[in-house]
């Protein structure tokens, strides 16, 4: 394991009512997210590969928690999304080498999939800073009812020399989606974006 | 559902801890929490008899504690410390975050392994007389906090040992909150379980294998 991991925290959330009206089925999601030791702290490094591998092999285990949590096979995951929050030790850069080099390959496979860009946030943190993870549809980037966001935070992380690491996962859009768009049944699933 | 009883959302986090820069155990510390945001039947009005929807929450305490359980991927056998707490929308008052004390207390007791009733536990958590001091393993009083508070607001959920409160080494609390709730009218209540002690605990104190009295305290 080149991440080394303090802490995994796993959330999964069900609606099943919005504004009075049943949510059927109940719209469900998850984020997964690790805390792991900033190898760069207090340095300038050139050369990130390392937080590169890091994104990696995180793509692939916080991805997978996530179908976990929810309970399903992977290809019934419907939209994703990846966020870092870096502690005051670290680089925004530092969350950049995570996230977009190789983060993306293993979290497809384990949702099957996904043509779409995974759409990311990217801050620097305190101890219990939350980040606001972007989600969009895997297949098809256009989807209006799938364009949410989940809060992820862990309440005594990142220290200055640590880094959060979050991937979400939804086997749903919105509870209530009604403000139009390009539709789940109309994706071509082909380009990532319609 | 009922009229009392909508259950909106159900959030779980599991937190899986390694070490917190001491050295590292054979098996991580798992901590998990369930909340479920409820709509508050009693919401912008003073309700003298609120008791009716206490009854009705017991289903739902114990639909929660098995989702936890679930959740943490542990048998009920592997909990060691548990708490619980619940945060009330501002239209709603203090009072009615105190309705979790009996269901969610019960609901996760009975789930580890409580002998006891029911009905002993809500006459007085099962200290006086025979009943709820058999040996069964969840004899604590389930520590909990309450507050009111707007939508996000974080709950500090007190942790003890499941069979003597005077555990030194398992007394710590887990943050809960859900994004976006409490609404003004609704209800958030919360369960929190442990797999152990603080991951680096070594303040003395009494030990679990020091458990004598089996009072629920020591």
């Amino acid at each position: 394991m080149t991440a080394k991991i303090r802490k995994l925290v796993v959330m999964a959330d069900e609606t099943r009512v919005e504004m009075g009206q049943a949510v059927t089925p109940p719209t469900r999601r998850a984020v997964a997210m690790a805390v792991i030791e900033n190898p760069f702290a207090g340095k300038y490094e050139q050369n990130l590969d390392v937080l590169t591998a890091i994104g990696e092999e995180l793509g692939g285990l916080l991805g997978e928690k996530c179908v976990q949590a929810l309970g399903i096979q992977p290809g019934q995951a419907q939209s994703y999304g990846k966020a870092a929050i870096v502690g005051e030790a670290g680089e925004l850069e530092h969350a950049a080498a995570i996230l977009h080099p190789k983060l993306g390959a293993p979290l497809r496979k384990a949702v099957e999939k996904g043509a779409a860009l995974v759409p990311s946030a990217k801050k620097m943190g305190g101890i219990g800073a939350a980040i606001d993870v972007p989600l969009g549809h895997k297949d098809a980037a256009f989807v209006r009812s799938h364009f949410d966001a989940i809060e992820a935070r862990v309440s005594d992380a990142p220290r200055a020399n640590e880094i959060v690491v979050a991937v979400a996962v939804t086997d749903s859009g919105r509870p209530l989606p009604r403000v139009g768009g390009l539709q789940v049944s109309e994706i071509k699933g082909e380009d990532g974006l319609r | 559902m009922s009229d009392l009883i909508e259950v909106r959302r159900v959030q779980t986090q599991v937190e899986t801890i390694y070490h917190e820069f001491g050295p590292e155990g054979p098996v991580p510390l798992i901590r998990g929490a369930v909340a479920a945001v409820l709509k508050n039947p009693y919401a912008g009005r003073y309700e003298p008899d609120i008791t009716p929807m206490m009854e009705e929450l017991n289903s739902v305490g114990l639909d929660m504690a098995h989702r936890l359980l679930a959740a943490m991927e542990v048998d009920a056998d592997q909990i060691e410390s548990y708490g619980k707490g619940s945060i009330v929308g501002g239209a709603g008052e203090l009072e009615h975050g105190a309705l979790w004390h009996v269901p969610g207390g019960y609901a996760m007791r009975e789930l580890l392994g409580w002998k006891g009733d029911r009905d002993s536990y809500k006459q007085g958590g099962g200290g006086n007389g025979p009943k709820g001091l058999e040996m069964g393993r969840a004899l604590s009083i389930v520590p909990s906090t309450k507050k009111v508070g707007a939508p996000g607001t974080k709950l500090d959920v007190p942790l003890t040992h499941v069979t003597a409160s005077y555990v030194r080494g398992h007394f710590d609390a887990i943050e809960v909150y859900v994004p976006g709730a409490p609404k003004s009218d609704e209800l958030v209540f919360v369960l929190a379980m442990t797999t152990g002690a603080r991951i680096h605990q070594r303040v003395g104190g009494l030990r679990p294998d020091q458990i004598s009295k089996f009072d629920g305290l020591r």
